[in-house]
């Protein structure tokens, strides 16, 4: 018994020695590194840890996506503690849920619900809410607002057939003295990007999203059918053959350099294309993306932060990511580094707008950005979006019409959804 | 008698004790190797057969269940093939490294050949142009993929737009990356431009072994050298050639990180095994069909490669 007595004091005493040093914990955050990402995160992180004597080491994970994806597996399949808080991309928390602590309840009610609804909403799994939101990503049409008044045109294009009209016209045009100029560029290779743009495409038109909340598979329909055929219309017209092997950088490498009338990209290619070694400095113009005539769709996309359930020290984690997700430092990314804050008021403030001129105007391209069905599909989105963009690029390349194509992949997503999600 | 029968007995048992002892010698001397090899290569090899034939996913891997051969070949009671053997994809993509091995290391061993024997022969200049052949080889496959994917690019790239607009029918580029099919033939194309000059540096390391005097007395027979090189270089070139060629099969086998830089994860998983074998294991975190795909690519090219060694009787002394 006194054995035992003396155990538990001593036990009560780690404890309460482990509490002691609470405040002056170590903890990992992986964040990007993909341009300034690593300066704001580490001085974001820096300022946490000074201002409650924790201290924040920076783990640097690799730049694409899909190899940072491979790296998390492993370090939450092991059930590591060396990392506590994740940089998740907005496709991710269906395929990784189970490894996050529930931030429902942890994090006051009003807190969440000051973030878009939508990027909430794409981070619960199961009524789980696996990460909060740090900063979004929507695409947008940039233009050239000098063609576009050489042309005779006011606006940017409201719908996709006007958008292929105006390309139509400027291509011919500028055709004559620059041989390889194009009407519009976008994401066609076969990867995450086309997903992106083609549910853009189908939700503009009225098509759905593929697979949608409840699970069902909806992408066999005419409206999604049409969307495809329309794609497909302007690979050889408007758009370059090798449209179909262009990733955000090749899309981006044409516009930048006065190749193209349009271009379908994320928000960052507008600071690049602001910046002196652009030739189209001062000529860009950003918009919504066209409508197909059911609405203007932009795919939503933007990462998160989350805490691994292995961390040690998962409240102190919880409080850095509720620091760094904070209107605060979300405000300093954007006038730093442009990028897009997940919390609507920061829409509204000044010095937000008068470093990013188009956040206010597109407001609503934020806010209704169309998620992608990694929710519903959970663990199984990959390979969705896998047989999707084969599915678009086959339509795309012409190996097979619209109609076709969203039959074939009806049946290709019941053999992957098998018994279900 | 008895004395006659049994000396040389002894002597046997004596030899035998001393060999016996030799190899227990060498057998604790490889040891360290044998253990060595079981934990980094044996160790990894067994969890792959082992999960080949479990379901489990990449990010849980202690949850296994035990599915048999239902990886490699399955059909739903809807009559839905789900194993990976019953995917067109596959097939496409051992279709595509099989004509990418044999075409490309057709062309290199030609064209290596050819390259050999000229730097293998005396002039101004050779040592010079035997470092410099190397240059391509040196430079980082990732780093030559992406040089190759800007060159292909149908709008600014120098072979895309440029060489190949001469024969398009509307003068644009042409865009080679498009079609997995297509795109091959372009994977081909920077493959033999990386590693000719390996296959040549193997080729010359053979040519260097033959004896010059033996040439000197074809010379002397009044052998042409076009008799020469088919009576005597080839077939004294053989051995060395034949490892060159398996050291080249296997590796264009194996190819695979040409393919995912230029083409991407999943355009690549229908140009390669191994494409295929990491979109279905890391992308799709099917650890147990991924583990099936390696294991199939694992046992292709040991088939290949006692063909091989069978049928050309190749000798690895």
């Amino acid at each position: 018994m006194k054995k035992a007595i003396a155990l538990l004091t001593l036990s009560a005493a780690v404890a309460s020695a482990g509490h002691a040093s609470a405040a002056g914990v170590t903890l990992t955050i992986a964040c990007g590194a993909v341009g300034q990402e690593l300066e704001l995160c580490k001085a974001g992180a820096a300022r946490w840890a000074a201002k409650t004597g924790n201290t924040v080491k920076v783990f640097e994970s690799p730049n694409l996506t899909n190899d940072r994806l491979a790296l998390y597996q492993q370090q939450l399949a092991a059930k590591s503690s060396d990392i506590d808080v994740y940089q998740l991309d907005v496709v991710w928390p269906g395929l990784l849920a189970q490894h996050f602590v529930d931030l429902k309840g942890k994090v006051p009610a009003a807190e969440i619900n000051a973030h878009f609804k939508g990027i909430i909403e794409a981070n619960t799994v199961d009524n789980k809410l696996v990460a909060l939101p740090w900063f979004t990503d929507a695409g947008l049409l940039y233009y050239r607002t000098d063609l576009l008044k050489k042309y005779g045109y006011t606006a940017a294009p409201k719908t996709w057939a006007e958008m292929a009209t105006m390309a139509k016209k400027i291509q011919d045009g500028e055709q004559k003295a620059n041989k390889s100029f194009s009407g519009f560029v976008f994401q066609g290779k076969n990867y995450e990007g086309l997903t992106c743009d083609a549910l853009e495409w189908l939700v503009s038109f009225g098509g759905g999203t593929i697979v949608d909340s409840s699970g069902k598979v909806t992408v066999n329909n005419a409206s999604a059918a049409k969307a495809l055929d329309t794609a497909a219309s302007w690979i050889k017209t408007i758009s370059p053959a090798g449209v179909t092997t262009y990733g955000e950088e090749e899309a981006r490498g044409i516009f930048q350099s006065g190749n193209a009338a349009f271009m379908r990209n994320w928000p960052y290619a507008w600071a690049l294309g602001q910046s002196d070694d652009s030739k189209v400095k001062g000529k860009i113009g950003v918009a919504p993306l066209p409508s197909g005539g059911a609405r203007n769709a932009a795919t939503l996309g933007g990462w998160q932060l989350g805490v691994s359930s292995y961390s040690k020290n998962q409240a102190a984690a919880i409080e850095l990511v509720r620091y760094l997700a904070g209107p605060a430092e979300q405000k300093i990314r954007a006038v730093e580094g442009a990028y897009n804050p997940t919390i609507q008021s920061l829409y509204k403030d000044q010095d937000v707008l008068k470093a990013n001129p188009f956040f206010g105007s597109l407001y609503s391209v934020f806010t209704s950005a169309a998620a992608r069905p990694s929710g519903p599909t959970k663990g199984k989105y990959n390979q969705v979006s896998q047989a999707f963009s084969t599915a678009v690029s086959d339509v795309l390349t012409g190996k097979s019409k619209g109609q076709a194509a969203v039959a074939q992949l009806a049946t290709n997503l019941a053999r992957i959804k098998g018994t279900g999600w | 008698m008895t004395t006659n029968a049994t000396t040389p007995t002894r002597t046997v048992v004596k030899t035998r004790g001393i060999e016996a002892a030799r190899a227990r010698t060498a057998l604790w001397l490889l040891l360290p190797t044998l253990i060595a090899i079981a934990l980094v290569a044996g160790y990894p090899l067994w969890r792959t057969i082992f999960f080949a034939f479990h379901e489990a996913n990449l990010t849980t891997p202690d949850q296994v269940r035990y599915v048999g051969f239902q990886n490699f070949w399955f059909t739903t009671e809807d009559g839905v093939g789900i194993g990976f053997l019953q995917d067109p994809k596959w097939w496409q993509a051992v279709k595509n490294t099989l004509l990418f091995t044999v075409v490309s290391v057709f062309i290199e061993t030609v064209l290596g050949m050819i390259i050999a024997l000229v730097v293998n022969s005396n002039f101004k200049g050779r040592a010079f142009l035997r470092t410099a052949m190397l240059v391509p080889w040196a430079i980082p496959t990732v780093v030559s993929a992406q040089m190759w994917a800007y060159m292909y690019n149908d709008t600014f790239g120098l072979i895309g737009n440029g060489l190949l607009s001469h024969f398009s029918a509307d003068g644009k580029g042409i865009a080679l990356l498009a079609d997995p099919d297509k795109a091959v033939w372009a994977m081909i194309a920077v493959d033999v431009w990386k590693t000719t000059s390996f296959m040549a540096l193997l080729i010359l390391a053979g040519l260097q072994s033959l004896p010059s005097d033996m040439y000197e007395a074809a010379d002397m027979d009044g052998a042409s050298k076009w008799t020469q090189f088919w009576r005597m270089t080839l077939p004294l070139l053989r051995p060395a050639l034949l490892v060159a060629l398996v050291f080249r099969s296997l590796d264009s086998l194996r190819v695979f990180d040409v393919m995912y830089v230029m083409l991407g994860p999943v355009t690549s998983s229908s140009t390669s095994m191994t494409g295929y074998a990491r979109l279905t294991l890391i992308d799709n975190s099917l650890l147990g069909m991924g583990s099936a795909v390696a294991v199939a690519i694992f046992l292709i090219i040991m088939v290949i490669v006692v063909i091989y060694v069978t049928a050309f009787r190749v000798k690895f002394d």
